[in-house]
């Protein structure tokens, strides 16, 4: 199954332990990266301006920023709990930073005020799913709306140009370091620390617990409702972060940013094996689902497909994705 | 007539994956009888019966139905055919109410599209007047484990059904109810229903049964007639081995301490029990008999604050305790084995390791706070061992395991934490004779290095067998104790039952 590979997929030492490569074929991401490659070999063809340099970094920095919001959702969706404002409060974020900065606060002070009032929404969603005991799909939906009213109240539904913003602000957003953009740094930082997190530490592997049946969680002393309430507030912080690399990205705050944004999210999450159950779920996985659609956005773009066509063709492939996948993995059980 | 045969299995096998659950198995049912089926955890029991019932395809051999082969693909085409089948685990609607549970087997295989639900419910009402007084109407969420149970059987009576198969019926029934049930079973077998009855409880199987199967890791032993044999025999067919003392040895008169482990005084939690005050003696292991819904498993949940909000003392080897909630008590070593182990006990689809390691992480892990995976296979690997765990590789999810396991694994989950004081709410359901006898011992020999033991069972044989003196709780208060001699199942049921208060027998 594949919380077996979350858990013990990694340094598991025990005396029945299958032979490397029988545990590198039951892992579901050897699936989603042959996939992904196959993908990328046939468009190296299909598409001379696919292999440029140009296009990799538009590429990648398209889902670099994604995949920080993915990491949020993933933890979530493990946990049990499913978030429907993310793409709302990354705008919302974007645009309470570009506001504070217009009102003459520094860009680093306002950065952090805004990601503080982003944790304060988790907060606030958290707090009506675990001492309300509200559904967390309904309580986001609430706050999904809310945020976007928020964003259009703030600006007055245009967007904010923040031409004067400070270079070095600009930097995490726009910058490099050689020939790699911060933006993926970041990422690969945040991508490294919480699927290593994820997998080793005992903080994390509660939330598998918890995720996997909350009574029996409680039953072994773990506070499930903490548990929940941290990982639901974890999730809206990280769209505070992501809105202000976005904001730092495009120089501006766009308050109908991100529509739609969550499904992509919550669609990465689950192709690259998190359970809408709870319980299970990677961080790898997780990004590769990412890149996966990002691949086939940017592929589509490429060889001029319709905008219409496009989003028929993701949906399908969303579907088919799942669909093999759980296949394979009953298979394995 | 009794030697028809309706149901006829030959060398069939199942695999999952690298587990072998059948091999070349065979198996005949007769009409009108009584069939028993006996073998270990994990000995495939609950899969040839899944196979029946068309929930598993088996990997070759063959099933013939009134002498004709047959392929039965889902349990939709296994009702038709006529078959009846009451699962190990509880598989119901608990958002429903028990009349609609019951039907809803019912509506499954009508094969007109408009439903007399009118009639169905007065049938199903009908049906379940004859096994329990529950009102029908209540959601199945808000009944006990027991009574859940007796919901699931009473789904299956409903079909008419030529052949029934009850997987572990009596694991969560009282001794009465499970009476109730062995008449109906009788009174189903004279009208010439043929019935499968799995059990670990031998008593069940030669009171009840006509006939008993054995089967060992897959493998179908031996058919005999229930007059021919005794029950030695058929444990000894089913661990191919001798087993001679069921129950260990109890505590030695000399070895008596006057020294309390535990001392609770005038608990109450204002709803469920009041009043109640006992105290735990080094080395002994305390039992908690009662009827269902008596408060049982409420007075242990409440010592460890798993469950509202107590008034009252407790004291931990004799200083008081104010343990705040259940993490409290879990650092303070005493920890609970719930009675309802696929809710509330077990991460069914986290691997084996990470369940036992679940009560105190920080075993398996560094001062970092880093889960060491070698220490958590190590510590999984040496409690599988200690309870004889039957398992292909712990990395597997429990799921994976049979049900007997699957308490094994439970009850692992406690021992990780080297526990001070253990509750154990019907610490061996669905556990096998020779693991029994084992958890047994392993209960005796923790309860002479120190730590104490609290058992509550509805299996008053088990209790009699283990403990070295026994609580009544009779309506949520303590109504009497027995010890010595005087524990015998007629005093444990009188005063369970009866209304006369401090009947205390020494
Ligand atoms: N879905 C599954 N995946 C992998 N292995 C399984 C699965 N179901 C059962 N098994 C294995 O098949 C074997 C037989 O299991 P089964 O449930 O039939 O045992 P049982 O005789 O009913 O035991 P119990 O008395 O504990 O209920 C066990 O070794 C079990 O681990
Ligand atoms: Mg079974």
């Amino acid at each position: 199954m594949d919380s077996t590979a979350n858990l013990a997929g990694e340094g598991t030492v025990s005396a029945e332990a299958a032979p490397f490569y029988k545990r590198l074929l039951r892992m579901r991401e050897t699936g989603l990266i042959v996939i992904i490659l196959g993908l990328f070999f046939i468009m190296s063809f299909a598409s001379p301006y696919f292999l440029t340099w140009a296009n990799m970094r538009a590429m990648s920095m398209a889902f670099a920023v994604d995949g920080i919001l993915v990491v949020g959702m993933t933890i979530l969706l493990i946990s049990g709990g499913i978030d429907l404002s993310v793409g709302s409060v990354t705008a919302l974020a974007m645009v309470i930073a570009g506001w504070l900065f217009l009102s003459g606060i520094d860009p680093w002070v306002a950065s952090g005020i805004s990601i503080a009032l982003c944790t304060g929404i988790g907060a606030f969603m958290g707090f009506f799913v675990t001492r309300i005991g509200l559904h967390h799909f309904i309580v986001s939906l609430a706050v999904m709306v809310i945020a976007r009213g928020a964003c259009l109240l703030f600006t007055g539904g245009r967007p904010l140009g923040l031409y004067t913003l400070p270079p070095e602000f600009k930097f995490i957003g726009q910058g490099t370091i050689g020939p790699i953009p911060i933006v993926i740094v970041i990422f690969l930082v945040f991508v490294i620390a919480f699927d290593f997190m994820l997998r080793r530490t005992t903080m994390f592997r509660k939330v598998f617990y918890t995720g996997s049946n909350e009574k029996a969680a409680a039953y072994s002393g773990i506070r499930t409702k903490k548990v929940i309430f941290l990982t639901t507030t974890l999730c809206s912080t990280l769209c505070g972060v992501a809105g202000i690399i976005y904001m730092a990205r495009f120089g501006s705050a766009q308050p109908t940013f991100g529509l739609g944004l969550e499904l992509t999210i919550i669609a990465a999450a689950v192709i690259g094996g998190a359970s809408l159950n709870g319980g299970s779920g990677s961080i790898l996985g997780a990004i590769l689902g990412v890149i996966l659609l990002s691949l086939v956005s940017s592929s589509l773009a490429l060889l001029d497909v319709s905008v219409y066509w496009q989003d028929i063709i993701r949906g399908s492939i969303l579907l088919a994705a799942v669909t093999i996948d759980h296949y394979l993995n009953k298979r394995r059980a | 007539m009794q030697d028809d045969v309706i149901l006829n299995i030959s060398n069939l096998s199942k695999s999952f994956g690298p587990v072998k659950a059948l091999r070349g198995i065979d198996f005949e049912l007769r009409k009108g009888e009584i069939h028993a089926i006996a073998g270990e955890n994990g000995a495939g029991k609950s899969t040839l019966m899944n196979v029946i019932d068309g929930i598993l395809q088996p990997d070759s051999g063959q099933i013939i139905l009134d002498g004709a082969s047959v392929k039965i693909t889902s349990p939709t085409k296994a009702q038709r055919l006529g078959i009846g089948f009451v699962h190990q685990e509880i598989a119901l609607c608990p958002d429903v109410s028990v009349a609609e549970n019951i039907f809803m087997a019912k509506t499954n295989v009508s094969r007109s599209w408009l439903m007399d639900y009118r009639k169905l419910e007065r049938e199903a009402i009908d049906v379940f007047k004859q096994l329990s007084d529950i009102d029908p109407s209540v959601l199945v969420k808000s009944l006990s484990i027991s009574n859940q149970q007796l919901v699931e059987i009473a789904k299956a009576l409903t079909l008419d059904c030529r052949i029934l198969i009850l997987d572990e019926p009596t694991a969560a029934l009282t001794e009465a109810e499970a009476q109730t049930l062995f008449a109906i079973m009788r009174r189903l077998a004279d009208q010439g229903i043929s019935i499968i009855y799995i059990s670990h409880r031998m008593v069940e199987i030669f009171d009840n049964c006509d006939r008993v199967s054995v089967f060992r890791d897959g493998q179908h032993i031996v058919t005999q007639n229930v007059k021919d044999v005794g029950p030695s025999d058929v444990v000894n067919a089913m661990v191919g081995r001798v087993i001679d003392e069921l129950y260990p040895e109890k505590q030695r008169a000399e070895a008596r301490s006057d020294e309390a482990i535990l001392e609770v005084r005038n608990l109450s939690d204002a709803k469920r029990f009041h009043d109640v005050s006992f105290a735990l003696k080094r080395g002994e292991i305390l039992g908690i008999a009662g009827l269902i819904g008596a408060g049982r498993s409420e007075i242990v949940k409440g010592i460890c604050q798993l469950e509202g909000s107590v008034s009252g003392d407790v004291l931990l080897n004799g200083t008081p305790l104010k343990l705040k909630n259940y993490q409290d008590s879990i650092a303070n070593g005493i920890v609970y084995l719930s009675e309802d182990r696929k809710g509330d006990g077990v991460f069914l689809d986290l691997p084996i390791a990470a369940n036992i390691s679940a009560l105190k992480l920080e075993q398996v892990a560094n001062g970092m706070g880093l889960i060491q995976s070698g220490a958590e296979m190590a510590q999984a690997d040496a409690l599988g061992r200690k309870l004889n765990l039957k398992c292909g590789s712990l990395s597997d999810p429990v799921s994976s395991l049979s049900g007997g396991n699957q308490q094994k694994v439970a009850l692992a989950k406690l021992l990780s934490v080297n526990p001070r004081l253990i509750f154990l709410d019907e610490p061996t359901r669905g556990v096998d004779v020779g693991a029994k006898s084992e958890i047994h011992r392993i209960l005796r020999d923790l309860a002479h290095d120190g730590v104490g033991i609290v058992v509550i069972s509805s299996e008053l044989p088990e209790l009699i067998g283990v403990c070295d003196r026994v609580l009544v709780v009779r309506e949520g208060r303590i109504s009497g104790q027995v010890a010595g001699d005087a524990m015998t199942e007629e005093n444990i049921m009188h005063l369970a039952s009866v209304m006369d208060a401090d009947a205390a027998v020494a």
